[in-house]
């Protein structure tokens, strides 16, 4: 259990799950074992949330291993779209 | 759910070597060699067979493939969660116990099971601290990378995330409702229905 780095989670997210937007949020306070993220991707169309952590544990598994604590929030582009909005509102 | 079915091409077709000349319906150890469709590889072991021709249909105990990553998770383990998650109205793999959480994560998921007002009673808990190998074994029986982990009526429904997101929507709420795992008297949907 060593962690992995911001930067190597944000590229595997980015590469495999064509995400549009990805925000990494280190919440593991140096240890690179906690983070939070936020995913925008197409592949995410259609899908019900438990479907699309599903398919980001599953594509991110190697990765994920390495973490005590991964928190997502997976947004279609559209669903992203609303979510600005409503925080800017 | 699929995963407590076993999938058919589980059942493979075995080519035997029979090293020890037998009769048939004699009981022997043979060298078995198999050609699996599920996971696009060989499967040697040792089994036993009740045939000497070549060609038996056996059921495989458990599937040897490098792409199959089942190594934490026993044929006992996953029949003692399969029975937990059937039996059990509520199951949650959490770390620590609901009384003292060990996890920010499984203390948020304890939290909102109580805010729903689930009686805890119903509900099945394994701190997953106490044992290894269920730490384990409950990652990939979930096909769930982390803890916790919740189970409602048999189906899995997700981590804390799943379930935040859930409380605030109140989907979970008309879950717990349709399952009758909360009082009915106490929920503002059966109030509006009484309404009417």
């Amino acid at each position: 259990m060593s962690g992995i780095s911001k930067e190597l989670l944000e590229q595997t997210l980015r590469k495999k799950l064509e995400a549009e937007y990805v925000e990494v949020v280190d919440t593991s306070g140096g240890c690179g074992q906690s983070y939070d993220v936020i995913i925008v991707s197409k592949i995410f169309e259609g899908k019900s949330v438990l479907q699309k952590h599903q398919l980001v544990n599953e594509t991110c598994k190697s990765e994920i291993a390495q973490l005590h604590a991964f928190s997502q929030k997976s947004y279609t582009p559209a669903q992203w779209e609303a979510q600005k909005q409503k925080q800017t509102s | 759910m699929s995963s407590f079915t076993r999938p058919f091409s589980q059942y493979c077709l075995l080519l035997t070597i029979p090293f020890s000349r037998g009769l048939a319906f004699r009981q022997g150890p043979r060298l078995t060699l198999g050609v699996s469709s599920f996971t696009r590889g060989f499967v040697f072991r040792r089994g036993f067979t009740i045939s000497s021709r070549g060609f038996v249909f056996r059921r495989l105990p458990k599937m040897v493939s490098p792409n199959n990553f089942s190594r934490s998770l026993s044929n006992a383990l996953k029949q003692t969660l399969d029975e937990s998650v059937q039996k059990n109205d509520v199951v949650l793999f959490m770390k620590g116990t609901p009384d003292s959480p060990q996890c920010g994560f499984s203390r948020a998921v304890v939290q909102i099971l109580n805010t729903q007002g689930v009686d805890f009673k119903r509900i099945k808990t394994f701190n997953v601290l106490e044992d290894q190998e269920l730490r384990e074994g409950i990652k990939e029986y979930s096909k769930w990378p982390t803890v916790p982990q919740v189970y409602i009526k048999g189906e899995f429904i997700g981590g804390c995330d799943i379930m935040l997101n859930m409380h605030q929507s109140g989907e979970l709420e008309d879950l717990l409702v349709k399952e009758s795992l909360i009082n009915i008297e106490d929920s503002p949907i059966d109030s509006q229905e009484q309404k009417q």
